[in-house]
């Protein structure tokens, strides 16, 4: 595939640089699911992927991650061309997809299994480790339940273990593919906090897929709105507001506006 | 109706009551022995032929775990293969359906004209009719994990072996273990098929030698014994099953 020679300029993080994605590709008439998606993102920003379902959000994520190819442009994060799956790459999904047979600590502590160079020491400094997993466990609400295994936890207390297996690795890179839809709304604004506090405290990059505008607007410095297939960026919306940001400032004018423009966006998209 | 107490007692009531209704048949109608003998019957065969039952009974048993043991450890891995790798299914599959079709009965002669009589062809018949499931059940835990939780792993830097390891394996963990009690008593037919055709010893030859005397109640001794051996080698396993992969069935215990 591409060479390392496309170095992204220092400032860019994450640079997606003009990727079209076609799935099954052989014969060159397959489904065109992105088509010249260009976005850049800044070290520790948070930017936030929305539009009409179909859009490509999620092939957007895998490009990004290395689980997929782009079948034209390319991608380089941290300054190197994307050529098979990143290792600094914390993920969480719709569903929280934990292992039923692990307790909620164990789950947790999965990525430093497998990720060097903590795979390596995982043994000798277990104890740390656990240390560092119930502390984050702690922090997203649920101290108490370390040692339940996640089908005796709620939709909400799986969401908040699978984000904290997606951080306690500290990734640079973090993707979440609509993490809080499948939750009630309360619930899920509760998340909102929760994600943000987090993001605050280590400054992850954080790419987040999401079809709730309120949830863009809150989390994201930057929001992108997608067209329906073949998905492509259609506009870029700076989100001003200081963090952190609370329920109530969703509930400003100021807020409300910037929501509207976004909704304005993708009825636009929809109907072309 | 659902008093949990008569929940448990209803299946030895039913036990009993099949016995009871047996008995009372044979002695109502008067049932000659050599065509159905009544459980008192076998009852008295069993006792008197006690030593030399459970000598055979120690034969089958044997050949039986032998046969399942090699059945386990092959089924596993071929299972592995299988069910992680789309080149191993797509070849192996269709020889591996086609071998599970031929009755396996068809095969003891092979087997003697190779091995000869006695315990090798029972156990290899036992291993032959049981690891199939195994190998199924095995390779569709694996084949069947989440995209996105291999996308997780992935994204992590996992290698192949390791999500498997991590992930395949325990995932597969109750599939395989409800291989297992369908696999044992699958080898129990197998080695009893294989000692009824050709074998001086075991469960399957003493019903056969019985059979040719004409001693009904010890043929019959020899089934309930069978019976209860299947039983409780299904028991070991099923509850091995609840220790291990707990998680699986879980409970409706859901918190907050």
């Amino acid at each position: 595939m591409a060479a390392e020679s496309g170095a992204a300029p220092a400032n860019a993080f994450v640079d997606i640089d003009r990727v079209s994605l076609r799935y099954g590709a052989r014969g060159g008439d397959g489904t065109l699911a992105l088509d010249g998606t260009s976005i850049r993102i800044e070290k520790g920003e948070f930017i936030a992927v929305v539009g009409p379902s179909g859009c490509g959000k999620s092939s957007l994520m895998k490009l990004v991650s290395g689980l997929q190819r782009p079948s034209a442009g390319q991608v380089a994060v941290a300054g190197s061309v994307v050529n098979g799956p990143l290792k600094i790459v914390g993920m969480a999904f719709q569903n929280a997809t934990l292992l039923p047979w692990r307790t909620t600590l164990d789950n947790v502590l999965l990525p430093l299994e497998i990720v060097e160079p903590h795979a390596s020491r995982y043994r000798q400094n277990r104890a740390q480790y656990v240390e560092g997993a119930r502390a984050l466990l702690e922090q997203v609400g649920l101290k108490g339940f370390e040692e339940r295994y996640p089908w005796q936890l709620s939709g909400g207390m799986q969401q908040r273990s699978s984000l904290c297996r997606a951080l306690i690795h500290e990734p640079a890179l973090l993707m979440l593919d609509e993490p809080f839809a499948a939750l009630d709304a309360f619930t899920r604004e509760d998340l909102w906090g929760v994600l943000q506090t987090l993001w605050l405290a280590k400054r992850p990059t954080v790419i987040l897929v999401t079809h709730d505008l309120r949830e863009a607007v809150y989390l994201a410095d930057t929001v992108y709105v997608m067209s329906a297939r073949p998905g492509r960026v259609v506009s870029t919306t700076r989100v001003p507001f200081a963090r952190p940001r609370t329920l109530d400032d969703t509930f400003k004018p100021e807020f409300i506006e910037i929501t509207h423009h976004l909704r304005d966006q993708i009825a636009k998209v929809r109907n072309a | 109706m659902s008093d949990p107490r008569l929940l448990k007692l209803l299946p030895w009531i039913v036990l009993i009551g099949f016995f009871v209704a047996w008995e009372a048949v044979c002695r109502i109608f008067a049932v000659p022995v050599f065509i159905l003998p009544a459980p008192t019957q076998i009852w008295a065969a069993f006792v008197q032929y006690f030593w030399p039952i459970m000598g055979h009974a120690w034969q089958t048993l044997m050949t039986t775990l032998v046969g399942f043991g090699i059945a386990v450890a092959f089924g596993l891995l071929l299972g592995i293969a299988v069910g992680s790798s789309r080149a191993v299914y797509e070849a192996l599959y269709p020889l591996m359906v086609g071998f599970n079709a031929i009755p396996k009965v068809a095969v003891v002669p092979i087997l003697i004209i190779w091995f000869g009589i006695g315990t090798v062809p029972a156990i290899i018949t036992a291993f032959l009719i049981s690891f199939f499931p195994i190998v199924v059940n095995v390779a569709t835990g694996l084949a069947t994990i989440e995209p996105e939780l291999q996308d997780v792993l992935r994204s992590l830097g996992a290698s192949k072996l390791q999500i498997i390891w991590k992930v395949g394996v325990p995932r597969a963990m109750p599939f395989f273990f409800a291989a297992l009690k369908v696999a044992i008593t699958l080898a129990f037919v197998g080695s009893v098929i294989s000692e009824t055709v050709a074998s001086n010893s075991g469960v399957g030859y003493l019903m056969m030698a019985a059979n040719a005397n004409l001693n009904v109640p010890l043929v019959f001794a020899g089934l309930v014994v069978l019976a209860f051996l299947g039983v409780a080698l299904y028991e070991v396993f099923a509850f091995l099953e609840r220790r291990i992969t707990f998680w699986a069935t879980r409970g409706n215990d859901i918190v907050g």
